[in-house]
């Protein structure tokens, strides 16, 4: 799918940076077709990838680097990759289960947000190397809606 | 935006007025704050007001589930009042409801 527009940011795995990338990734997914309410799911979804790679990939190391793309395909829908090059996840299929968390603080429902708010999901990541999340959500044009 | 919050005991019942966004940035400093009122004070009643809180991720979920344990274990409640539509939408979904009552206002609170 050909890109219509998209945005580059690469910032430090701070935790004053996790609202700055929401924020962001909002804005520009407000060029699309959304609702208030797409936005604020937008923003929780990023929220929880950009917090997973902090305390998860980096162990809240603040000299690492957060990598997030996020793009307008021409088909209306949004994708957004967010991408570390911390100590990845061992058990991929575990660290998805609703309520797993390694912290026991933590309730475990960053990668439940994603699945449930967004249309695909997509985890890769290799133990020593990092790990790269790809969300997408689609956004049907009002053409589309009024034809349904 | 940092989150604010504003502390008020009465008798037994610690009201904790929380302003901004709930996520990792500010956690922790109010993890701490409200620990520490509930250690250094007889409370048995905990009372989290997100009337100003526009924004709350699973960090701020760990907050109340982790205040949720911590009165618990003393035999205490715990209460969040005021939840904005979209935060009450998340702590619906995470289920948290089913641990921590919501109510509309600590008047709410209150009468029942």
């Amino acid at each position: 799918m050909n890109v219509k527009n998209y945005v580059r940011l690469e910032f430090s795995s701070l935790p004053e940076n996790v609202s700055f990338a929401r924020s962001c990734v909002g804005a520009f997914a407000s060029q699309l077709d959304c609702t208030l309410e797409d936005i604020e799911e937008i923003k929780l979804v990023v929220s929880e990838a950009v917090s997973n790679s902090i305390i998860h990939g980096y162990n809240n190391d603040p000299s690492q680097t957060i990598e997030v793309v996020v793009s307008i395909l021409e088909n209306n829908s949004l994708e957004i990759i967010i991408k570390d090059y911390g100590r990845g996840i061992e058990n991929i299929d575990q660290a998805m289960e609703p309520t797993y968390s390694s912290d026991p603080s933590r309730m475990g429902l960053g990668f439940t947000f994603m699945r449930s708010f967004m249309d695909e999901m997509d985890v890769v990541s290799e133990p020593g190397k990092g790990t790269s999340v790809r969300l997408l959500r689609c956004f049907p044009s009002q053409d589309h809606r009024a034809m349904a | 935006m940092q989150v604010k919050a504003d502390f008020k005991q009465v008798r037994n019942t610690l009201v904790v007025r929380i302003s901004g966004e709930l996520d990792m940035l500010v956690t922790d400093q109010l993890r701490q704050e409200i620990d520490y009122r509930l250690d250094s004070n007889s409370i048995n009643t905990l009372v989290l007001n997100l009337e100003k809180v526009s924004f709350i991720d699973s960090s701020g979920l760990g907050l109340i589930i982790g205040r949720y344990k911590k009165v618990s274990a003393q035999q205490g409640r715990i209460y969040i009042v005021g939840a904005s539509p979209s935060v009450e939408k998340i702590l619906l979904f995470s289920g948290i409801n089913k641990l921590v009552p919501l109510y509309r206002s600590e008047k709410d609170v209150v009468s029942n």
